[in-house]
């Protein structure tokens, strides 16, 4: 099992026309992703990587069964095609795109957990099940079938994470990136209480950053409800405060947020730290040793 | 995007939250005509910076000087003025070197009852817009955060419907605000949660708001942050930025689309993405290097981009090598190894340079700086990378 998605996931791209939304929805059917279709108003009747493309996402529900989709559209349309997306029923709605206004996100967010629908993102990688289904943006190959449940903050460094762990021959059972804005529609506690459940998923990797508290939450969560060996790694050691450091909520604000805060409370809750970014692999297999 | 007080109080006077009325200088005289157009017994003079602490601030050319000063006549403003304008006013927010002051704010006085901290930020939390209040105002607020976090009062409100007359209620309350105080906060509060929403803020701050003897709530202070993702729906709002408040590589950064803090070492980076970003500026302090910046090209890295942020690093002098770290996935391996090689030819590379790629067109990458020809120092993964380039200058 995985968690998520799986190879009977079938996926649209909302922008499939668009430069970035053509190319990697070409990337996700490589993978063999069971792409179904795509999404651009106006453009219906077009095809995109051989698939069909939609004005609407309630036609390209009805047209292909599609029941997760990806997301490129422009920032100042991000939200309304989210909003779309949750309206037509879609089940995982993964947002790639980067600088979304938050004050959107606050009316998203909202719609979404009122919803039946996920949303991961926006600006983050998207979600693999390695071997089974790709909606997003990571080099496919580096991912290898195995036990490692990643959530993260960051895309590149979950890239680095499943490098790290697929070169330990322990492989992912399913890799979630969460997205660096202060407002996501998925939090690291919703995914533990998924990969806690999950069957193939047999030691967690979360990856965090500076800013805000969703990590220390996190801490307090696995402390409670998670039986699995859980490692960590937090970027920004060295971020001075008061800066934001590129992504949107990665910022120290009133001394609160800082990267030793969140080694701390991830620590007292028995997780392992990795205190180097080479060291995420080593982190899991330590992990894995001590056990829960 | 920041936004100077003065700046802050002409949106607030639009968004019709009670401010005083009070006039820009930039000379002295600007500003002793200011006083006398206020017409008043008092005034205050304020530096315009975007760092706070400002009251508690000293002037470095004129250490007497506080960064806001009451005034009683034309000549004391104009006095003032002189000695904070384009001079260096240091605070507990802009270091030592301080920040050079280009204008003044020159506001009437009034009576203060009481005075109050209020701010609006979206809590990441709840994921909703929240207001702040607390009694303690004048003071700095991460102290009272820290020290008597009861004393600060919150309430969350949805966007759409803006913040609800029963939680001014309940904030009166608390704070033992009555009669026409309570009717003025009402309508205060509900506005400067408006404001926040419609103009797409990521954090407005009045510290101090005040009580004025006659009841009335008035904003004596004004800062306001914009959410930059928003600021493409407020095209007049751009227009209020001030380039001399920001560093000019971070200005230069941004107009290229690409994400920029400057810091104190001497390792520059060129990293795709915030988080490996971070993580590598982590690694070169883990293995006794310092970076001397954050620098993400983003997911959809061109040459010119890379070039760009070539120039920027290299235009740091403290920088004496300069490490890349590519993991692609958005952003294709062969897209940098062709933004390094025409990068070298146009800006030339003085330092050592380390390299580290994997990920979306890696060989093809690899290969392409192979056949260069370029003096580049390969690394493998990511410890390798940072013991290379901090080897490449010890």
């Amino acid at each position: 099992m995985s968690i998520l998605v799986n190879s009977e996931t079938r996926v649209i791209c909302q922008g499939i026309t668009g430069k970035a939304g053509a190319f990697h929805t070409q990337g996700c059917k490589e993978y063999g992703t069971k792409m179904v279709g795509g999404v651009t108003p106006g453009k219906s009747g077009e095809t995109v990587a051989g698939l069909p493309v939609f004005d609407t996402v309630e036609e390209a529900v009805n047209q292909t069964g599609a029941n997760a989709t990806m997301i490129f559209v422009p920032p100042a349309f991000t939200a309304d095609a989210i909003l779309e997306a949750i309206d037509a029923g879609i089940g995982v709605i993964c947002a790639i795109t980067e600088g979304v206004p938050v004050i959107d996100m606050v009316h998203v967010y909202d719609r979404v957990r009122r919803s039946n629908s996920i949303l991961i993102g926006p600006n983050c990688p998207g979600v693999i099940t390695p071997g089974e289904c790709k909606i997003g943006i990571m080099p496919g190959y580096i991912h290898n079938v195995g036990k490692v449940g990643i959530m993260s903050r960051s895309g590149t460094l979950t890239y680095e994470a499943v490098w790290q762990t697929s070169s330990l021959n322990l492989g992912q059972s399913t890799c979630v990136g969460l997205g660096g804005d202060p407002i996501v529609g998925t939090s690291y506690i919703d995914i533990f209480e998924r990969f806690q459940n999950d069957d193939q998923t047999e030691v967690i990797l979360m990856i965090g950053e500076i800013g805000g508290d969703a990590e220390e939450k996190a801490a307090e969560y696995v402390k409670n409800h998670v039986t699995k060996p859980v490692a960590a790694f937090i970027a920004g050691r060295t971020a001075p405060p008061g800066k934001r450091m590129g992504h949107a909520g990665a910022i120290i604000t009133g001394g609160k947020g800082t990267a030793a805060e969140k080694v701390a409370a991830l620590e007292a809750a028995g997780i392992v730290v990795a205190q180097s970014p080479a060291d995420m692999g080593a982190a899991v297999v330590e992990a894995i040793k001590r056990g829960k | 995007m920041k936004i100077h007080e003065y700046q802050a109080k002409e949106l607030f006077r639009k968004a019709q939250v009670p401010v005083l009325q009070g006039f820009v200088a930039k000379t002295p005289e600007e500003a002793r005509a200011a006083f006398e157009r206020l017409g008043g017994p008092i005034a205050v003079v304020k530096a315009q910076l975007h760092a706070g602490g400002r009251g508690k601030g000293t002037v470095i050319e004129v250490p007497s000087q506080r960064g806001v000063q009451l005034v009683k006549s034309g000549d004391e403003a104009a006095t003032v003025a002189k000695n904070l304008i384009n001079n260096r006013l240091v605070t507990v927010q802009t270091g030592p070197a301080g920040s050079k002051v280009n204008q003044v704010f020159v506001e009437e006085g009034c009576r203060i009852a009481r005075e109050l901290y209020l701010a609006v930020v979206v809590d990441r939390g709840s994921s909703m817009p929240l207001l702040m209040v607390s009694s303690e105002g004048g003071v700095e607020i991460e102290k009272v955060a820290a020290e008597t976090p009861e004393k600060i009062l919150k309430e969350s409100f949805d966007p759409a419907y803006g913040l609800q007359g029963f939680q001014v209620r309940k904030l009166c309350k608390k704070l033992g605000i009555l009669g026409d105080a309570a009717r003025s906060a009402d309508f205060f509060m509900k506005k400067v949660c408006k404001l926040f929403v419609d103009l797409d803020c990521s954090m407005a701050e009045i510290n101090p708001l005040v009580i004025t003897e006659d009841n009335k709530m008035i904003a004596l202070d004004a800062k306001i942050t914009f959410d930059d993702n928003a600021l493409f729906r407020h095209p007049d709002l751009k227009e209020l930025r001030d380039l001399n408040e920001e560093e000019s590589a971070e200005i230069r950064a941004g107009n290229t689309g690409l994400s920029y803090v400057k810091l104190e070492g001497n390792i520059g980076c060129l990293v795709n993405g915030a988080g490996l970003a971070m993580a590598t500026m982590d690694i070169i302090k883990l293995h006794g290097g310092a970076p001397a910046n954050f620098l993400d090209v983003g997911g959809g890295a061109n040459t010119q981009q890379v070039t760009e942020a070539f120039r920027i690093i290299l235009s740091d002098p403290n920088v004496k090598a300069i490490l890349v770290n590519i993991f692609g996935g958005i952003a294709r391996c062969t897209t940098i190894a062709q933004a390094i090689i025409e990068a070298s030819k146009e800006v030339g590379f003085t330092v050592p340079l380390v390299v580290r790629l994997e990920g979306t067109e890696v060989n093809e990458g690899k290969k392409m700086l192979k056949d260069s020809g370029l003096a580049i120092i390969s690394a493998d993964d990511l410890t390798d990378a940072a013991k290379k380039v901090v080897a490449s200058i010890a």
